[in-house]
């Protein structure tokens, strides 16, 4: 009986009518694009600083490390040391961070469906934050560097819990409601992080205020080894949902009788934010609206069809984190910018716009 | 193959909704569900769709009972046209339609997926529109490419919620003419219409539903009656044969014979 459809087709029609092609030239230059970025500003990035290391020699090293005797090593003496202790691990975290906090925002948008939604708008971060406080002014040590990922971890799940808790209605999250719902998680979170600072002493709260801030100064290949495993995780568990989540966009029911099970789906997928935002937050503090800005960039170029807009914003984000720390370090002489401020200067003005244009499409809410 | 509802009693938030109805719906048949405002029509769909549970009775496909099925499963056996269309976001119309093909991924079927896609789009009229964003369509041209991708789903049960509400008179002559072509073809079609002349047009048989009791259920011809319809709608009307068709049409009300109560008032 289900194959009644075709074959009645090819009796009546001599040759099935052409269906529009899918975007896949964009997407394959879109990551070409990307890709090559990465590449480049890598090795720009490794280059840059007190130490200024000339592009060829940043390749010379990279390759020498891989085992290709290609290009010349660093001339300065700790050239090659200030590569690989201080600038190639600082990189690596920029990526993986950057990755983690795109996939993390597209993941939520897909779930809430919903274009505002981001780990930081809607408190997931701070909740994050704030059990990451914890580890630091009780100087809890249970399994060593994990030990604040893994309470980045916890609390970012019982705050994305609470939000899909708090801001559903009737199967579906309303635009007002998502918002709100985040700016009272927000406050519960931030007042949770207050007390912290104010039980710590002066150097825990130091470390909390510019961990708030964000920043991936001091960063360290231990670090590094923390937040992939944790990233990759997160991004292949994204890529198997992908075509799960493009039916969710169709809302609960209409997903639900296309065979989509969806309370099981959004709960992978909420873990799947908590995991990717714990990842993110747990070294590198609070870096706001970067989930927002790079998915919603990405849907513009290529379409909302996840199995393209995941990989493509993990990357994006990656170049965009990158970049933005490049800036945050190298801007002002001898001083090492806050990189959540940039991330947030840019971040909310585009949120703002994002607001507007969602209000007038969807006519306006009540 | 057989839809089968049987004494269902079912409440949404609380509130009674449906009184004991019991209803089967066989292959090569099309069903029409009439009846006024808040009768009960969509959540009787909602109950032959899955959604909605009932509190007492069963409602079963298959002799299994909806709630009990897998999700993919069902969506193999029976999609649904909701009343509204939402699309969180803009997907084109041709990816709207292939979600429709959801249920089969993995599956043999996922072979046909482009000659189902272009099939049910060209059939609902939407080839043209394909590669448009599906929220920049207007509310029929939505209409048409939900409905294209119930069709692209290609279950032997098919429920539609008013599929013709926001459609002209061509568009919706070529959908409700679809809806009959898969019953014919044996599937079965469940259609929620408002317009009782369209139903008599098109629908097998017709089942009136007012405050959540099935009134009446049986060929048009015997269901579609000046009684019946005048009891249940609260309001006369006149059913009229022309060449072979049945027209139903609702006396107007006269506004001078209200003219005491208005001056009564005032």
């Amino acid at each position: 009986m289900t194959a009644t459809l075709p074959a009645r087709a090819s009796s009546t029609v001599a040759e099935p009518p052409a269906l529009p092609r899918r975007r896949g030239a964009r997407a394959t230059a879109l990551f070409v694009v990307l890709g090559a970025a990465l590449v480049l500003l890598t090795v720009y990035a490794a280059g840059r600083g007190q130490l200024a290391i000339p592009a060829h020699e940043v390749w010379g090293s990279l390759m020498h490390r891989i085992g290709l005797d290609w290009g010349t090593l660093p001339t300065h003496p700790q050239g090659d040391n200030t590569l690989w202790q201080v600038r190639f691990p600082r990189i690596a975290l920029a990526i993986v961070v950057g990755a983690a906090l795109s996939t993390a925002g597209a993941l939520m948008q897909g779930i809430f469906g919903n274009p505002l939604a981001e780990p930081s708008v809607v408190g997931v971060s701070t909740g994050a934050a704030f059990a990451a406080a914890v580890v630091i002014v009780f100087q809890i040590q249970l399994i060593g560097t994990w030990t604040t990922a893994l309470f980045a971890f916890v609390g970012g799940l019982v705050t994305t819990l609470l939000v899909y808790a708090l801001s559903r209605a009737d199967g579906r999250t309303e635009v007002v409601t998502l918002v709100l719902t985040g700016i009272a998680v927000n406050a519960v979170c931030a007042s949770g992080l207050a007390l912290m600072i104010f039980l710590g002493d002066t150097q825990e709260r130091e470390q909390i205020v510019f961990w708030q801030l964000g920043s991936l100064n001091g960063s360290r290949w231990e670090y590094v080894g923390v937040v992939t495993p944790l990233v990759v995780v997160g991004l292949v568990g994204a890529m198997l949902m992908a075509r799960r989540l493009d039916v969710l966009a169709l809302g609960d029911r209409a997903a639900r009788h296309v065979g989509i099970d969806v309370e099981r789906l959004r709960l992978v997928a909420i873990v799947l934010v908590a995991l990717l935002t714990a990842a993110a937050v747990s070294f590198a503090g609070i870096i706001a609206f970067v989930g927002l800005v790079v998915p919603h960039l990405i849907r513009m170029l290529v379409g909302p069809g996840h199995r393209v807009l995941v990989p493509a914003s993990a990357l994006a984000g990656a170049v965009l984190l990158l970049a933005a720390d490049l800036i945050a370090r190298t801007a002002v002489t001898g001083a090492d910018l806050p990189i959540g401020m940039l991330t947030s200067l840019v971040g909310g003005p585009f949120f703002f716009w994002l607001l507007r244009r969602t209000r007038r499409t969807a006519g306006g809410w009540a | 193959m057989t839809l089968r509802i049987t004494r269902v009693s079912a409440q949404l938030g609380g509130h009674p909704i449906l009184h004991d109805v019991s209803l089967e719906i066989v292959p090569g048949e099309l069903v029409a569900l009439v009846g006024p405002n808040g009768a009960g029509k969509t959540t009787l769909l909602g109950v032959m769709s899955g959604d909605v549970v009932p509190s007492v009775g069963r409602a079963e496909l298959d002799g299994v009972e909806l709630h009990r099925w897998k999700v993919a499963a069902l969506a193999r056996r029976r999609a649904v046209l909701p009343q509204e269309q939402r699309l969180a976001f803009g997907f084109r119309a041709v990816d709207v339609v292939r979600m429709g093909r959801a249920p089969w991924a993995r599956l043999p079927e996922e072979d046909l997926d482009d000659v189902v896609v272009a099939d049910s789009m060209q059939r609902t009229d939407v080839l043209p529109l394909a590669d448009r964003s599906f929220p920049t369509l207007s509310g029929g041209e939505k209409a048409r490419t939900s409905f294209a991708r119930v069709l692209a789903q290609q279950t032997s049960v098919v429920l539609l919620d008013e599929p013709t509400a926001a459609l002209d008179i061509r568009h919706q002559e070529q959908v409700l003419s679809e809806a009959r072509r898969l019953a014919a073809d044996g599937h079965a079609v469940v259609a929620v219409l408002h317009d009782l002349t369209v139903a008599a047009a098109h629908a097998d048989r017709v089942c009136v539903l007012a405050e959540g009791r099935l009134r009446a259920d049986g060929h048009p011809r015997d269901v579609l009656t000046p009684d019946v319809l005048g009891e249940v709608y609260g309001h006369p009307v006149d059913v009229i044969d022309h060449r072979g068709r049945l027209v139903v049409l609702p006396h107007l009300i006269d506004h001078s014979e209200e003219a005491p109560c208005v001056s009564a008032l005032s």
